[in-house]
This record gives structure tokens, C-alpha cells and sequence, in this order.
């Protein structure tokens, strides 16, 4: 049984490979900088090793990932994220799987009648426009510089298309290993709790857990929907929106990166508050979003004329619906789990209120996943309830 | 793969330079060629025949190896289909200057002693827009900002041609000792040799092109 519950998260996994791929290899791939072949291998290699490597970083927030209580619930949550995803990659729309994972969790929230908190999810939703429209400043300034930097150098045709392709492969590479160090908790860590495999001695020196196994087995997932189904949304990413030149495609990449860099670092933040500066909102964005927003950003320095704007509604209307649709699947879904198939979805809990002092532990109050939220001035904690959630919502800062 | 790619950059770098050596070569020998041949020494008109049918063929192997290192290892995607017709365009000077030393060589016309200045102007003249036409390309991979510095003096160098075409035909037509046929023949070849010029400011227009395309 669990091994069928897995499925959905294997499920997430290819849906993810198959629309985030272009996050990282779109602009290259869309220029014809780089094969879709050599892209979708070098996109496989270091997704899989980033989650296999750095998605045990993720584990340490694990525990908050049992948040949906009930495996049923998890399994639910998480198909219901992957169809929305795999339905957004059959219209070829770069769609945030964050989003999609909130939405669920909205639906859940909503079948099990946990509160959900309206402020945190304003936040998020604020981001989802603040994200393409920073991303695309970003990649106007990128942009500038580094083409008054090549007039200047006087550098040559093929160096700078070779400079720009080893750009394009490293942001690449990096980017898929990111990507697979921060989704591989989307895609498996609901399972951890579950993960039905013993852990194995490679060599007999190299201890393969039975998390990392979990983990491996998500990131081949991600991996298959890479070289299945990537192709689409990356030609919609490089060149749906707007025709790149590889110079635009760099740029474009490197301004996603540095949006995620500026909204998920803690330390940027604490240097501009030791220097009585504002700190940054570290709020979870999206690199679909941020990619989308740089492409337009570029367009529009180069003239709107050539900007395909039927393709950037059919994104926008993919972004605002992406959620519903997520939170409508999952609700029904979690109906027909919990009343066809008579499986437990979640499991209430109450609140105990803290004999030493200000504290109140308990699950009930959070279903939203949104945390931190202070009653009265008590803080409260949840025993059980918040790992999906957190994980989908608060700690998915540079994912998506 | 970072070296290797480096590696591929510079083999192709050196490979289209090689080329347009190859195109200056042929328009100098050309130069030459039609000297010896005026001068009558027509042992050496062969040998720079012989020259400059192997730096076509040179040039013809090169050309081939740019076109299919370009394509097969997808270099510079957004300038490729720009770079193959600048290549074309150049590969076709080389072919022209090889054609008219082969018109010379094939139809042994008889050109006058007094018309021997007006036609070594004339190929001066056409042999300078190329040598601008190939600086163009050059900065055009090089320093697209230098582009312009050489591309006007193609346009230069081609009105130049033209006009001491014009003064050639004026001469061979106001000889009356010649026969009809044979100005008529004398004609063709300053047209012919002329016409070097006009494809040479043919190229410098779509190189403008390209410029202003890669510019954008």
C-alpha cells in the first residue's frame, strides 16, 4: 500500500521534471544553444545528485513534513499538485509547482476543516506578482551591462557565443541541482515517515539510507519527466514569449537566479539590517515565475512589437488558475478517498494548552501550514500538523 | 567540455580566417596575374592561374568546413545563417577572380599597349574593394563596432571601379584601329572585371545587415 501511495509522489516528481526543466535549460535550449538531448542529461545528472546530495538539508525540515497527517491525505495533496502541473505542461505553460502544492494544501485545509491563514497566504500571493515584475528589472539592468561590457571588449563572435554557452551550461547545471535539492521534499518528503526501503551499504563504506533511496527514487522521477516531456515547455520559455538572442537567454537565467538568491537568503538579509537597511522579505518565489518575468523584462527593453502576447495570457491565466484547479482536485479527490475508498486523509488533533507557561501545542490551529501565528500573545506550536504544509508554503523559498 | 568547447571556438575562429586569407590572396594574385599577362609574360600568367585555382579550391574545402562545423556543433545559433552567406558572398569573389583569370587565359584577347594603364586602374580599383570587404569581415567577427570603418570604403572602392570601367569602355570605343568585335570583346572584360567590384558591394549591404542584426 505504501508503495501505491508513492506512486503520487513519483507522479509529482515527473510532472516537475517535465515543466521546471525549463526553468534552467528553456533559454538554452530555446536559442539553440544547447540540444534538448545534451540539456535534458546534464538536467537529469544533476537534479538526481542534487537530490541525492543536498535534499537530506530539506530532510532536516522533515519533520515538519509529516504536516498532512495522514498518508492518505499526503498522497492526495500530492497527486492533486502533480495533475494540476502535468495539465499545465499538456497547454506547454512554465507553471510554479509551488503554486500548485499550495492550492492542494488550500484544499485539504478545506476538507478537514483546518483554518487556513489568510495574511501568510496575501504574502505568498503578493509574491506571485512582485516575483516576474523584480525578476524582469533585474534582467533589464542585467542586460544593459553586459551588452555595454561586450561593446567594450571587443570581444570575438566565437568567444563570446562559447562564453555564453559555458554560462548557459553552468547556470544550467546549477539550477538543476538546485532544483533537485529543493523539490525532492515537495516530491518525496511526505513519505519519509513511510519510505518502505531498508537501508543499503554501498562498497561496504557508503551507507545509502533509506531516505536517500527515497530521494533517489524522486529524483529519477524528475529526471523522466525531463527527458519525457521538457521539450514543450522549454521552446514555450525560449522562445514562445519572445525570440532570445543567447546574450538575452544568460541574462535571463542569471536574473531568475539572483531573485531566488534575494528572497531565500537569510544572510543578505541580516548584512542589510547590520547596516540599517530594510530587510528582505524572505518569502517563497517562484522560478518559473521569476523566468517568465525576466523574458518579458528583456522583450520589453528590445520592443514590445515582438513580444507574443497571446502566449504571455495563456501564462498568466495558467498562473491564476494553477491553484484552483489544485484545491478543487484535491478537495474532491479527498472525498472520494475518504468516503469511496475509506481511507483515512488526515487525522484530528487538539490543542493542549502548555502548563509552563505562554505556550500552545497542538495541530488543529494550523492547517493552513502557515506558521508562527501567535494567539494572544502565546505562541503556538504544533505537534504534528505542519511539515507539508510549512514545506509547501514557508520553506519553499527558490522553488518551484 | 569547457576546454573542449574553448578548442572548437578557436579551430573554427582560425578556419574562417584561413578563408579570407585565401579570398586576399586570390584578389592579389589576380592583381598580379593580369599584369604578367599585359606584360606578355604568360609563363608566369600560368603559374598564377595555378595559384589562384588551388586557393579556390582551398577555399571551397574551408568554406565546407565552416558550414559543417557550424551546423553539426551548433556554434553562434542566432548569427549562423548570417555567417554562411557572408562566406558565400566571399567564396564567390574568389570564384570571380578565378573566372577572370580563366577568361584571360581561355580567350588570349588582345588589349592594346595604350589601354594597359586603364585596366590595371581598373583592377587596382576592384582589387581594393575586396581587400575592404574582407577588413569588414573581419571586424564583423572580430569588433563589430569597426565594421563601418571598412564597409564604406568598399562603397568607395566600387564607385572607383566604376568609374574607370566607364573610362576604359570610353577608350576601347573611341579606338577606330580596332575591329568592332574586338572592342566589343574588350568591352566584356572590363564588365566582367568590374562586376568583382559590384558583388563586393553586394556583400557590404547584407553585411550591413548582419551588423544591424546582431546589434539589436
Amino acid at each position: 500500500m505504501t508503495v501505491f501511495f508513492l506512486m503520487s509522489g513519483v507522479f509529482l516528481g515527473w510532472s516537475l521534471g517535465a515543466n521546471d526543466a525549463a526553468n534552467v535549460f528553456g533559454t538554452a535550449v530555446g536559442t539553440r544553444m544547447l540540444r534538448f538531448r545534451v540539456a535534458a542529461v546534464y538536467c537529469s545528472i544533476f537534479i538526481i545528485l542534487g537530490a541525492m546530495v543536498s535534499g537530506g538539508g530539506a530532510a532536516h525540515t522533515l519533520g515538519k513534513l509529516g504536516a498532512i497527517n495522514a498518508i492518505g491525505g499526503a498522497f492526495v495533496v500530492a497527486m492533486s499538485a502533480g495533475i494540476s502541473v502535468y495539465l499545465m505542461t499538456l497547454l506547454h505553460n512554465p507553471v510554479s509547482t509551488s503554486q500548485a502544492i499550495v492550492g492542494a494544501i488550500i484544499g485539504w485545509n478545506l476538507f478537514s476543516g483546518n483554518p487556513t491563514d489568510y495574511t501568510s497566504l496575501t504574502r505568498i500571493v503578493i509574491t506571485w506578482v512582485a516575483c516576474p515584475i523584480l525578476s524582469g528589472i533585474i534582467a533589464v539592468i542585467l542586460y544593459v551591462f553586459i551588452t555595454f561590457m561586450i561593446r567594450h571588449t571587443r570581444i570575438n563572435m566565437f568567444q563570446q557565443d562559447s562564453l555564453t554557452r559555458s554560462g548557459l551550461i553552468l547556470a544550467g547545471i546549477f539550477g538543476s541541482y538546485a532544483l533537485g535539492a529543493n523539490n525532492i521534499a515537495n516530491v518525496m518528503g511526505v513519505f519519509i515517515p513511510v519510505a518502505p526501503f531498508p537501508d543499503v551499504m554501498l562498497f561496504g563504506c557508503i551507507r545509502f539510507s533509506s531516505t536517500q533511496q527515497l530521494f533517489f527514487v524522486g529524483g529519477i522521477a524528475i529526471a523522466a519527466g525531463v527527458i519525457t516531456y521538457s521539450r514543450r515547455v522549454m521552446m514555450t520559455v525560449g522562445r514562445g514569449i519572445f525570440e532570445l538572442t543567447p546574450v538575452a537567454a544568460f541574462v535571463v537565467v542569471t536574473a531568475q537566479g539572483l531573485v531566488l538568491f534575494i528572497f531565500a537568503s537569510q544572510r543578505l538579509s541580516d548584512l542589510l539590517v547590520s547596516h540599517g537597511l530594510p530587510a528582505i522579505p524572505l518569502v517563497p518565489v517562484s522560478s518559473s515565475q521569476a523566468i517568465v518575468g525576466a523574458v518579458m523584462g528583456i522583450a520589453f527593453l528590445k520592443g514590445i512589437r515582438a513580444i507574443q502576447w497571446k502566449t504571455i495570457g495563456r501564462i498568466a491565466a495558467g498562473w491564476a488558475v494553477t491553484p484552483l484547479i489544485a484545491a478543487v482536485i484535491c478537495f474532491v479527490s479527498l472525498f472520494f478517498m475518504q468516503n469511496v475508498f475509506e481511507v483515512q486523509t488526515y487525522k484530528p488533533v487538539a490543542c493542549i494548552q502548555d502548563t509552563q507557561g505562554s505556550g500552545v501545542h497542538g495541530s488543529d490551529v494550523q492547517g493552513s501550514g502557515v506558521h508562527s501565528s501567535e494567539v494572544h500573545g502565546s505562541e503556538v506550536h504544533c505537534s504534528e500538523v505542519q511539515g507539508f504544509n510549512d514545506q509547501g508554503l514557508d520553506s519553499c523559498a527558490g522553488r518551484d | 567540455m569547457g576546454f573542449d568547447v574553448l578548442k572548437k571556438t578557436m579551430g573554427i575562429e582560425r578556419k574562417i580566417n584561413d578563408f579570407l586569407d585565401q579570398v586576399s590572396e586570390a584578389g592579389m594574385l589576380f592583381g598580379e596575374g593580369v599584369e604578367f599577362y599585359l606584360n606578355g609574360r604568360m609563363d608566369v600568367f600560368a603559374q598564377k592561374l595555378d595559384a589562384i585555382s588551388e586557393k579556390e579550391h582551398q577555399g571551397d574545402i574551408l568554406r565546407k568546413t565552416i558550414d559543417h562545423e557550424l551546423y553539426t556543433r551548433t556554434l553562434i545559433p542566432e548569427s549562423r545563417g548570417d555567417v554562411l552567406r557572408l562566406m558565400e558572398d566571399m567564396d564567390s569573389l574568389l570564384d570571380r577572380f578565378k573566372g577572370a583569370m580563366w577568361r584571360f587565359e581561355i580567350e588570349r584577347v588582345d588589349i592594346c599597349a595604350d589601354l594597359h594603364d586603364d585596366f590595371l586602374g581598373l583592377v587596382s580599383c576592384v582589387c581594393k574593394s575586396v581587400e575592404a570587404m574582407i577588413s569588414s569581415s573581419r571586424a564583423f567577427f572580430n569588433d563589430i563596432e569597426a565594421v563601418s570603418d571598412h564597409m564604406h570604403k568598399v562603397s568607395f572602392w566600387e564607385t572607383e571601379s566604376d568609374k574607370a570601367s566607364t573610362r576604359l569602355q570610353r577608350a576601347i570605343f573611341s579606338k577606330k584601329d580596332i575591329e568592332l568585335s574586338h572592342r566589343l570583346q574588350l568591352r566584356d572584360f572590363a564588365v566582367h572585371i568590374d562586376r568583382i567590384a559590384d558583388r563586393a558591394e553586394d556583400a557590404a549591404d547584407n553585411l550591413g545587415i548582419y551588423v544591424i542584426k546582431r546589434s539589436l
